[in-house]
């Protein structure tokens, strides 16, 4: 297992990918992307059992990971290619004519690394479910894991998703909430008011983990370890992440204003300035 | 004329849960899911035979599809089965998304579809989603004429790699097809020979077209009976051979004037055979209430319209 510092390392690439992503590509979603940097890379390199050689769709063999909230698609892509599903070089073409990276994750293009498509909200859950209990019927030990938006579980299908899944008993499903407070329109309690996000999973039958640094990676290591262990038990997982939007960058951080528009060539300059290059640009 | 026998009125949806079950004792990768219409949709013995591979989803039909979508990545043949209403267009987007983009080797089992659902009135009544789902990329589009016909496209859907939706519908209907004839996916079914008129028929209405041109045989007119059991691809050469034999068409299927195979033949028509078409379906309007043969006869689209419309379109022919 890496240390703190490791993961922090990776991070930070991570986070100047996703900057310069959006930058390059004029548009996309860096806030939610960024808050959730570090959720990424300590399941892409230090929980997730996976072999970015061996992947098919068929996702025989290692644990699954379905990004339901499809606009987060730039630290989606830059966990992948750090963590070796294509090159790093791609990244640069996001959101570009003919790229496999298409401004909501596609399968179209065969892009290593993605399941499903993702883009329209709330559907991502149900799609995890499905790999889920496909892998339980086949008596695999494999394991699923899905990240939803808190603004996400506005769409009702997210709770059709979580009755089903504690109905089924999908213990081998560990899904994540980030929990950060932010939608397009503005804060979550303002826009729909989602409630106590914790009352609700428990109710519905979850194992629920509350994690109130989701930018702290002790706190996201022991919530996975936590998770993990009710594999095999009798429901599935739901960790809480609360998390800063737009966090490593300060004129970014904690507001919605990041959630979908790109920096300008001065905006991304200064935010680098912030973040170190510790595995070197794409 | 070649003559077709009634062997006795079956549901379609029933000729649907026989094929499920013969799907899946030849292939265990065929799984069933269904969102509280087990018993509708004619799952149970499905059920009964193979209580592991049964899913039962509740009523939550957006979820059931993203369910249905993920089990297909390990390689299961999901069949997903709702009321036509609640498989298409309420789930339009998770089935765009999911199934359709997503490419995933899921069938869509659509029951109750069409005005003949009857009693159940227009919330029910399924008369756009042959539009719907033919709109959708990739998406083979497929709706069977009788309880054989629907048994033999159910097996032949889980043969298929690739999304199917799959259309039928609730009432007991005549079953005149051959009960062992296998279900070719992309053939129009030349069920009569004729000279004078084409009737393109889909689903249900293939019974009223062969009605109808048992009356205008005596009247010596000589229809052409095809059946268009497979909408989404369509059988382009079939269609356009048969227009440029007769020079008259006629499209009947229960369903809305927007998007179904009417305008699908008749653009086809428009660029490579140029004909006169006339049009049965159910217009631009809601149903209501009734038995299926009132409401037939109401919207316009039993044996009586279409053979009113093939004296039409005989008249416009030059």
């Amino acid at each position: 297992m890496r240390t703190v510092e490791q993961f922090s390392a990776i991070s930070a690439q991570v986070r100047r990918d996703i900057i310069r992503m959006v930058t390059m590509a004029g548009s996309g979603h860096p806030g939610g992307s960024m808050g959730c940097a570090d959720i990424m890379t300590a399941l892409f390199f230090g929980v997730m059992n996976h072999d970015p050689g061996m992947w098919s769709r068929t996702g025989k063999g290692q644990d699954a990971f379905i990004l339901s909230a499809g606009h987060m698609a730039p630290v989606y892509y830059s966990v992948l290619a750090r963590a070796g599903y294509f090159p790093p070089s791609e990244l640069g073409t996001l959101r570009k004519f003919g790229s496999r990276l298409q401004g909501h994750p596609s399968v179209s293009k065969s892009l290593p690394g993605v399941f499903q498509p993702s883009g329209s909200l709330g559907q991502g859950l149900s799609a995890a479910a499905g790999i889920a209990l496909a892998k339980k019927m086949d008596g695999t030990d494999e394991k699923v894991y899905v990240l939803c938006g808190d603004g996400e579980s506005e769409e009702g299908q997210i709770w059709e998703a979580g009755m089903f899944c504690a109905h089924h008993r999908l213990s081998n499903l560990i899904a994540m909430t980030d929990w950060n407070g932010q939608q397009i329109d503005g804060p979550t309690a303002e826009v729909a008011g989602i409630g106590d996000l914790e009352a609700k999973w428990k109710s519905f039958g979850w194992n629920v983990i509350t994690v109130a640094d989701g930018n702290d990676f002790e706190q996201i290591l022991d919530a996975f370890g936590k998770a993990e262990a009710a594999v095999g038990g009798d429901r599935p997982t739901m960790i809480l992440f609360r998390t800063e939007m737009g966090h490593g960058v300060d004129f970014m951080a904690g507001t919605h204003k990041w959630h979908g528009k790109a920096p300008s060539e001065e905006q991304c300059a200064a935010a680098l300035e912030q973040i170190p290059e510790t595995l070197g640009d794409f | 004329m070649k003559k077709y026998t009634d062997t006795g009125k079956k549901d379609t949806r029933s000729g649907f849960g026989a094929g499920l079950l013969k799907a899946a004792r030849a292939d265990e990768r065929v799984v069933a899911l269904t969102a509280d219409l087990k018993g509708s949709l004619k799952m149970d013995a499905f059920a009964g035979e193979f209580p592991d591979r049964f899913i039962q989803c509740g009523i939550g039909e957006a979820n059931m599809v993203g369910v249905a979508a993920g089990m297909s990545l390990s390689g299961k043949i999901p069949f997903c089965g709702s009321f036509a209403e609640f498989i298409s267009g309420r789930v339009y987007d998770q089935v765009r998304q999911e199934i359709g983009y997503g490419h995933a080797n899921v069938k869509l089992a659509s029951s109750h579809a069409g005005i003949t659902l009857g009693e159940d009135g227009a919330t029910h009544q399924t008369m756009e989603d042959i539009a719907l789902m033919r709109a959708i990329p990739g998406m083979c589009v497929i709706c069977p004429c009788d309880y054989n016909q629907t048994m033999n496209a159910t097996i032949a859907a889980a043969r298929y790699e690739g999304p199917v939706y799959l259309r039928f519908g609730r009432p007991s209907r005549p079953n005149f097809t051959p009960q062992d004839e296998p279900f070719e996916i992309g053939k129009a079914y030349v069920l009569n020979e004729g000279s004078d008129v084409t009737v393109f028929a889909t689903g249900h209405l293939v019974w009223e077209a062969l009605l109808s041109a048992e009356k205008l045989e005596e009247e010596g007119i000589s229809v052409e009976i095809i059946n268009v059991a497979t909408i989404k691809p369509l059988d382009e050469k079939a269609v356009v051979a048969s227009a440029l034999k007769t020079g008259a068409v006629v499209v009947a299927e229960e369903h809305n004037c927007a998007g179904g195979l009417g305008e699908l033949i008749a653009g086809v028509l428009a660029t490579k055979a140029p004909t006169p078409v006339e049009f049965i379906n159910g217009g631009d309007r809601w149903g209501q209430s009734g038995t299926p043969s009132e409401l037939l006869k109401a919207y316009g689209m039993d044996e009586a319209d279409i053979t009113a419309a093939v004296h039409r379109v005989i008249s416009r022919r030059k």
